[in-house]
């Protein structure tokens, strides 16, 4: 056992602390090539990560960078550094911390390069950039450790991925490198430990007491929810109830718009005008730091936010936890819990608030699920290639390379480490030349290869334009929206691109709280004057869209198949009563349509229950058949439940539409040219430095950049269909988007058992899809019938003979 | 043949759903503003980098037209090339595709305002041509009459029960024709558009091209 040294053994005493087992643990392993931490919230997770590093420099004096931190947050970053302050000033150590994020000045940033600080706190993104730069060996000269934060929300995504390969890259730098990984509850500590070892070395894994049990709970209301809608307005009397009770509550929403929607409402109910502030990611910068430093000086009595807070800023005092509406996945629930309560052994509070009936039935379902511990998720496949083409970049702007030596790095990833050697040359000769099809453009030939064999930028200038487009987070597209007036105007945070197209001047939506009238569009920013009488528009963010766990919608299921439901709240037992009745419940082992009209046109709602993607992809398939069939499908939504199909004609008979060898055959054929393709192609395109968002004159904006990737995506498909692009999007798409897997288990769990319900009108289970976003139109001859009849209409008002 | 016929000054024509329009009685084909080379003039600007497939694109779908219609005569209306440079740059196999398409064809380039110039490939070079009783030119002109013209590709947004519907159409009334654009990297400019609706009379229709073109009071609003 490593004994504390006696300056922080007093200082624990001092503080009345004791240090707990599994920070010992940390210390003890500090030699281990990597180590995976998993602790609860509040356990003294960080301390646990830095103390070998605060001990180590507090015994022996370090010249340059000694540890690197990376968490997925730049906020987290900020309040580490706070944290950490403390110990240091308090001993008295020898340790300079400073951050290095997007937040970061240009000046700092330069003087970190020639002059690096003992501790630097950053982001995958910040980080990657600091690989691309010539002087990286400089500044990354003697560095021992790396703390990866809160690594289960960077391991299943792309960000975690190409953290990794930054990380292989400063392997190779410095030899000696630690790697210390750490981790809130989490369903696969095994998969999380093989993506962050250096591959093939082993990961271990230290699991720290879980604490207590969390106080998780259904909030009870007089008021029942709605049949449909995601605001959960009725719950707004028992939420500030609630809010009244507690030191400082958190309200998660799982969508902007819904958290702006209800924290609009939240204020008119606000008798008390209890301090109550608002926190997501489209809000202006310098208004999210001020409700920041109000929770973090306890000002606030609740904050109403998104997935922004979900990761582990300390609050201190934060004793409640509010989810409004489903959490779809049992693993963020119990994330979001953990973030009440930051005293270790004590448990954390928090309240579920169904927002729909719908709801009400996948909180129960989630509440079992999370005090079972019963974690959901799936694998991830092996590391995407669009990433691996950015690493490409990035380490070409640091300098030249051998691909023999990058390969070799490349493997020691472990997301990465199955990679073959032609699997990495396309992406090498992709990113050199464009690929074939695009080989005779001048503008994509990027590298070329010397004599001795390594390979450069052809123009070294090209540089600039590969760090500004760094980053895998695919945005949506947003734009800027400002108070109007002379000297540019109060920046009140963005809107998409897609709802500010709707928009016609006079028209009012809310941001930040607040009601405002659109008045124009102006170089990327929409201006807006205050407008406090009138009823909003509302404000649309696509959010991130969570897709509810199969472990989840299996619960679901069984949930439904009780006789009665006495554990429910009333309202909803008679609601599935009321579906019963008038229709059915989805059962496990069988698949129910409904059909029924509505809004002129025809609906049909298939419970599938296989998880939102593959409900995509399987009302790609079916309106594919359909149009094959001429039934005239106009579109589809998908949920994690159902996929919703309308038209202008009702399906009579399924059996020829659900054969799943057909469906199977019809797979290809859409991969070919679809918009979720599309979606996807553009995505990864952007990753692989096909497309540049980033341009060093100007962003470019969401249209410009989908027309270009659009045209792109036509042509390779058209005359190069397996161009490396192409491959990684059906990659890709496979990967998240299709979950074709899951609708052939879907098939084979109903096998001939399908059925279909006609019925005059909207069923309870099928209110809530008529709410949801995310419509895919079908382009076929539904669309030349609509026409039609749109000219006959306008011909005829016009007087004129029909054609 | 998938069309739209119309009258203009007697003339008896034909809207094709490609965007194309055919004279019968002339055996004349005509289409606008090709843009072709698009992909490499904007690449050369510090634009986006778009393949450089539009231009076969857009000669495909203009050879299945003239093997529909084995038109004498193909009348291109200006803006065919995305400026003269983008000429230049036309691949090989490109130029020797147009020489074949125009074998025993008589082919006409009108002069837009992107393609001021004479080219390098085959086929006469005009700022206008006069076929009694039409006139095509590229740019349309107040107080003329039996005119076609390129230049505003025009296009037209509809709403329709549950979708909105946007596509190229042509703009006709009874003095002119106003015709979209048929290469395939081109926008288009809404016939809500002053302009266009300073061009056009109040009884003006748009016929939307597609796979079965319709026609509609031009949209003003």
């Amino acid at each position: 056992m490593t004994h504390l040294p006696p300056l922080f053994a007093d200082w624990f005493a001092a503080k009345g602390w004791q240090i707990h087992p599994h920070q010992q643990d940390m210390l003890d392993r500090a030699e281990a090539p990597a180590l995976l931490l998993i602790a609860p919230t509040g356990g003294g997770k960080t301390l646990a990560g830095f103390l070998p590093t605060l001990v180590d420099l507090a015994s022996q004096p370090h010249a340059g960078l000694h540890t690197l931190y990376v968490s997925p947050l730049k906020a987290l970053a900020a309040d580490i550094k706070r944290n950490l302050t403390t110990p240091v000033t308090e001993m008295t150590l020898p340790v300079r911390i400073e951050d290095r994020t997007g937040d970061t000045t240009a000046t700092q940033k330069r003087r970190q390069r020639a002059d690096p600080p003992h501790i630097l706190l950053t982001t995958p993104e910040s980080l990657a950039l600091l690989t691309s730069y010539p002087d990286a060996p400089h500044i990354f000269k003697g560095l021992k450790r790396v703390i990866v934060d809160e690594i289960h929300a960077l391991a299943e995504s792309k960000r975690g991925d190409q953290l990794m390969l930054a990380l292989g890259r400063l392997q190779t730098l410095c030899p000696d490198l630690k790697r210390v990984g750490l981790s809130a509850t989490v369903e696969d500590p095994a998969a999380i430990a093989h993506s962050l070892a250096c591959h093939p070395d082993p990961c271990e894994i230290l699991q720290a007491d879980p604490g207590p049990a969390p106080d998780i709970a259904m909030l009870t209301t007089d008021a029942a929810p709605p049949w449909s809608g995601g605001g959960a307005r009725y719950a707004i009397p028992a939420v500030l109830d609630l809010v009244r009770q507690h030191k400082t509550t958190l309200i998660f929403h799982n969508t902007r718009a819904q958290a702006e929607i209800f924290f609009h409402n939240l204020w008119l109910a606000n008798e008390d005008s209890l301090p109550i502030g608002i926190h997501h990611g489209s809000l202006d910068r310098a208004q999210r730091q001020k409700v920041e430093a109000a929770i973090v000086a306890g000002q606030l009595r609740a904050i109403v936010c998104t997935g922004t807070l979900d990761l582990g800023i300390d609050w201190g005092d934060v004793d409640l936890i509010i989810q409004i509406g489903a959490p779809k996945n049992v693993k963020r629930l119990v994330q979001r819990i953990g973030r009440a309560n930051h005293r270790y052994n004590a448990p954390s509070k928090a309240r579920l608030v169904p927002a729909n009936r719908f709801e009400v039935v996948e909180c129960v379902a989630a509440i079992d699920a999370a005090l079972a511990g019963d974690l959901d998720g799936d694998p991830r496949g092996p590391g995407p290639r669009d990433v691996l083409c950015q690493h490409i970049l990035i380490t070409a702007a640091a300098g030249s390379f051998d691909a023999d030596a990058l390969f070799a790095e490349i493997t020691t990833v472990g997301a990465y480490s199955t990679l073959t050697r032609a699997g990495f040359d396309a992406c090498l000769d992709f990113v050199a030349t464009g690929g074939y099809a695009l080989r005779g453009y001048d503008q994509w030939q990027r590298l070329k290869q010397a004599p001795d064999g390594t390979w450069a930028l052809r123009d070294p200038r090209g540089d600039r334009r590969i760090r500004m487009n760094i980053g895998t987070i695919q945005d949506t597209d947003t734009l800027k929206v400002r108070m109007k007036n002379t000297r540019g105007g109060k920046p009140l945070g963005e809107i998409e691109e897609a709802f500010a197209a709707t928009l016609t001047p006079g028209d009012t939506f809310l941001i930040g709280g607040r009601i405002v009238r659109y008045d124009s569009l102006r170089e990327m920013t929409v201006q807006v004057t205050r407008d406090a009488a009138k009823k909003p528009k509302i404000a649309t963010f696509m959010g991130t869209k969570f897709a509810t766990s199969t472990q989840l919608s299996q619960r679901i299921l069984r949930l439904f198949q009780q006789e009665i439901w006495p554990d429910f709240p009333a309202h909803t037992a008679d609601w599935l009563a009321l579906q019963r009745r008038v229709s059915r419940l989805p059962e496990p082992d069988r698949l129910l349509i409904e059909c029924f009209p509505h809004d002129g046109r025809t609906h049909h709602a298939i419970y599938g229950f296989a998880g939102r993607n593959a409900m995509q992809t399987l009302g790609l398939l079916l309106t594919k058949r359909m149009e094959e069939l001429g039934l005239d499908p106009l579109g589809f939504l998908a949920t994690d439940y159902a996929t919703l199909i309308w038209g202008l004609e009702p399906i009579t008979d399924p059996a020829p539409l659900f054969d799943i060898d057909a469906l199977r055959d019809g797979l290809d054929r859409w991969l070919a040219g679809n918009a979720v393709m599309k979606r996807t192609f553009r995505a990864s395109a952007t990753i692989a430095g096909l497309i540049d968002r980033n341009t060093p004159t100007a962003r470019k904006s969401g249209r410009q950049a989908s027309f270009s990737s659009d045209i792109l995506y036509d042509t390779l498909a058209k005359y190069d269909p397996n161009h490396l692009m192409l491959q990684i999007t059906r990659e890709e798409a496979m990967r998240g988007l299709v979950d074709f897997g899951r609708i052939e288990d879907m098939a084979r769990r109903i096998g001939p058992r399908v059925d279909l319900i006609t019925l005059d009108r909207l069923t309870p289970l099928a209110a809530p899809l008529m709410l949801e976003t995310g419509r895919v139109p079908v382009q076929g001859m539904a669309e030349e019938r609509l026409l039609a009849e749109e000219a006959a209409r306008l011909m005829a008002t016009a007087g004129l003979p029909p054609p | 043949m998938n069309g739209c016929e119309i009258t203009l000054h007697g003339a008896r024509l034909t809207t094709l759903g490609s965007g194309a329009l055919w004279w019968a009685d002339q055996s004349l084909l005509c289409v606008s503003d090709l843009h072709l080379c698009k992909s490499e003039r904007m690449a050369r600007r510090g634009g986006p980098n778009l393949p450089p497939y539009e231009t076969r694109d857009t000669l495909t779908r203009l050879a299945a037209d003239l093997d529909h219609t084995q038109a004498r005569t193909v009348v291109c209306l200006g803006d065919s090339f995305d400026d003269l440079q983008a000429a230049q740059s036309l691949l090989e196999e490109d130029r020797l595709w147009i020489t074949r398409l125009q074998a025993g064809r008589h082919w006409v380039w009108i002069e837009g305002n992107h393609d001021p110039g004479p080219i390098d490939v085959g086929g006469s070079h005009l700022a206008e041509l006069f076929v009694p009783p039409l006139t095509f030119r590229h740019i349309a002109t107040h107080g003329t009459s039996g005119e076609i013209s390129g230049h505003y590709h025009p296009k037209v947004t509809l709403p329709t029960r549950g979708r909105r519907i946007s596509r190229p159409a042509f703009l006709v009334d009874n003095d002119r024709l106003i015709m979209p654009a048929y290469g395939t990297y081109t926008g288009g400019l809404r016939s809500h558009d002053g302009v266009l609706a300073s061009l056009m009379q109040p009884d003006a229709s748009a016929i939307l091209t597609g796979a079965v073109p319709t026609r509609i009071p031009m949209p003003r609003l």
